[in-house]
């Protein structure tokens, strides 16, 4: 598909970045209220989206990615960082202030079924945003402008005046993405927005938003667990594990040869629907910890089977490129750096 | 029914009353189990596979639900005519289930311990002390760290994989021939989800038993089973070894969803200038079951669909000598 409005990526500019961002959430127990434990969701997370692109980012629940992704909308308020938007911090700006760059920030859910008010018509829930932002001088063009958008997401206009219950987990789906895009934004946060979708509904929302990215230049933060769906849709990625960025890049770059052995360890966990072909399985031991007691030096170490003892559980690794001006980052006392990420044995082994 | 037959489910239909019509959930499935064996049943939500393992139990909530006919040979017994009381020695002993959320099936009251004792006394007579003894053996082969202290814990205190495990060991606590898994791992993260499916698969082997393993993943299904039932809209369309059915699908619908599937390293060479392979999509939705066409269910979606596939239905039929079935009039042609 031509893409008129996307200009060459990797030369645009950069749309919107994070800074240091940090948001802790304080753990109240008791009836006073006591603080006794904080959890530290996103630690000092510097990432940055361009114009047009797609950013995958990844990790396993808790990890802080569905937060960072909230932060960076001012969703929720952060503790510490900056949000550059277009060349402009907007962490010290009032709500107030916020508006108008409301238009141009959006979010599409993971739940279909909870994220659309079921009171409100399909007309009402995609209209009321363009009344907000009076983005139409009138009734008629209110209503030439919905009936645009539903078409432009595959539905059909005449579903105008029906509820939410009456539409099947992806035409809602798609009802969201309609309401996000009603006032032509720049950067959408899709929050795991096809989980919730079955398998052959996941292909086409998948391809809707790469549509409409070609068609109007929007940028995503593409929120996921699924490391299949996001090596297909994002340019770059960003690994998440506890509240941390550990691993950025190139996604071809990252996903044939990733440092982190982290990031391995989640390349091979995904099951690969070809039985011909058997994986060479090594397994991460245990579970995610708690993010309100990180393991000391890198948080990782604990279920590593690289760390080395008396460095990984000392000293924090900083996210740095291992090769010059290439754009790959780790954070790893001890990366790989040669070895591709997945090796598989190609022999055919039937399972018994 | 062959000697190594351990489950037989035949023309199995399950109902579901709606405010003004019956819909038939499952709709006339057959489909063998052998012993020791691992069958995938896959499909999307609401074509009927978790309804089909929940019957085999016969723990379909009635009402609003009803298996209307069909039986469920196991052991040379079918489970449908059984007496209630005898039933319950089949569940949890002959054949154990473990769902997708262990959370909600776990009893927040009692200690993981407690409950595992409580499932092996129920069907088997021995003494507290010997069923603690077991349950905490049953706990170390799942991997539970530490399994006597562990054993103590409530259920909220561990971590999801752990209860999923906990939620195993209880399940295999008295060696069942049959274990159903309804979508074992949806609840879990990639790298625990591998590390539940690599045990379940490692258990099957050392203790011989079957599983069905119900999922919408195909890479599970790919990886962990050596046979794949597929399901659509209530029915069977395609039954085939695992290996047979991703080399050769003999099922549009089958077909459709292996095709949309990302597969971002094969699609390399075939990325255009702007670095984009589109995904292949089954177009459409799934039939409401209250309302379906007269002909085949998948017509409506099927890039193959001729005039007789609007007519009538189309029957499992066998294919390849025996070793696989489709229920597509052009199964020679996906």
């Amino acid at each position: 598909m031509a893409a008129p409005a996307t200009t060459n990526r990797s030369t645009s500019r950069t749309l919107v970045a994070t800074d240091r961002l940090t948001k802790y959430f304080a753990n109240r127990r008791g009836v006073f209220g006591r603080m006794d434990a904080v959890v530290r969701a996103v630690d000092g997370v510097s990432i940055k989206v361009r114009r047009g692109e797609t950013l995958g980012l990844v990790g396993e629940s808790g990890c802080g990615k569905s937060t960072l992704g909230r932060l960076m909308l001012r969703l929720v308020e952060p503790d510490y960082g900056r949000i550059v938007y277009d060349g402009h911090d907007i962490v010290p700006l009032t709500q107030a202030q916020l508006r108008p760059l409301r238009r141009k920030m959006q979010i599409i859910f993971q739940d279909p079924y909870a994220s659309l008010n079921p009171r409100m018509t399909v007309r009402d829930i995609v209209g009321e945003a363009i009344r907000i932002h009076k983005l139409a001088s009138g009734k008629s063009e209110e209503e030439h402008r919905i009936a645009e958008l539903l078409t432009k997401v595959g539905m059909r206009a005449e579903s105008m005046d029906r509820y939410p219950h009456e539409f099947s987990g992806g035409q809602r789906q798609r009802i969201g993405i309609a309401r996000a895009l009603a006032v032509q934004p720049e950067f959408i946060v899709c929050d795991e927005p096809i989980s919730a979708l079955d398998v052959s509904i996941q292909a086409q929302i998948v391809n809707l938003l790469q549509d409409l990215q070609d068609e109007l230049g929007v940028a995503y933060l593409f929120i996921s667990h699924d490391l299949n769906i996001v090596e297909h849709v994002a340019h770059r990625m960003a690994v998440m594990y506890l509240g941390k960025i550990v691993e950025q890049g190139d996604s071809p770059s990252l996903y044939a040869r990733a440092h982190h052995p982290y990031t391995r360890a989640l390349l091979r966990s995904v099951p690969v629907a070809d039985p011909s072909r058997k994986r060479l399985h090594v397994l991460l031991e245990g579970d995610v910890p708690s993010p309100i007691d990180p393991p000391p030096g890198c948080a990782f170490h604990p279920r590593c089977p690289r760390a080395i003892p008396g460095r990984c559980d000392k000293d924090e690794p900083t996210l740095a490129e291992i090769a010059m001006g290439s754009g790959h980052k780790v954070a790893c006392w001890n990366p790989h750096i040669e070895e591709p990420s997945v090796e598989r044995d190609s022999r055919m082994t039937p399972p018994p | 029914m062959t000697e190594a037959t351990l489950l037989s489910v035949r023309d199995l239909v399950t109902t579901f009353r709606a405010r003004d019509s019956v819909v038939r959930a499952v709709d006339g499935v057959s489909f063998d189990v052998p012993a020791g064996a691992s069958i995938g049943l896959v499909g999307e939500s609401g074509c009927g596979k978790s309804v089909t393992s929940l019957s085999i139990l016969r723990l379909v909530p009635d009402p609003p639900g009803r298996i209307e006919s069909g039986s469920v040979l196991f052991g040379g017994r079918d489970l449908l005519a059984l007496p209630e009381r005898e039933m319950q020695h089949v569940r949890g002993d002959q054949i154990s289930m473990i769902f997708q959320e262990p959370m909600t099936s776990l009893n927040p009251v009692y200690t993981v311990g407690a409950q595992i004792v409580e499932a092996i006394r129920l069907h088997r007579k021995v003494s507290r002390r010997a069923a603690h003894q077991r349950a905490v053996e049953m706990l170390r082969l799942v991997g539970v760290p530490a399994p006597e202290d562990s054993s103590h814990s409530y259920p909220h205190e561990l971590s999801g994989g752990m209860r999923q495990r906990v939620m195993i060991a209880m399940a295999l606590s008295c060696e069942p021939k049959l274990l159903i898994a309804d979508e074992p791992t949806t609840a879990l993260d990639v790298t625990i989800q591998a590390q539940i499916l690599e045990l379940l698969s490692k258990l099957q082997r050392d203790l011989g038993m079957s599983v069905l393993l119900i999922t919408h993943d195909l890479g599970i299904v790919a990886e962990h089973t050596s046979h794949v039932l597929v399901m659509y809209a209530g029915k069977i369309v395609e039954s085939a070894p695992v290996i047979d059915l991703f080399a050769r699908p003999r099922h549009p619908y089958t077909r459709g969803l292996l095709e949309s599937i990302p597969r971002p390293r094969e699609d390399f060479a075939a990325r255009g200038a702007s670095g984009r392979v589109r995904l292949k999509t089954i177009e459409g939705m799934v039939p409401d079951l209250s309302r379906l066409p007269p002909g085949c269910r998948f017509a409506d979606r099927c890039p193959l669909v001729k005039d007789e596939c609007r007519q009538r239905e189309p029957e499992l039929r066998q294919l390849d000598g025996g070793t696989r079935a489709s229920a597509c009039f052009r199964a020679e042609e996906v």
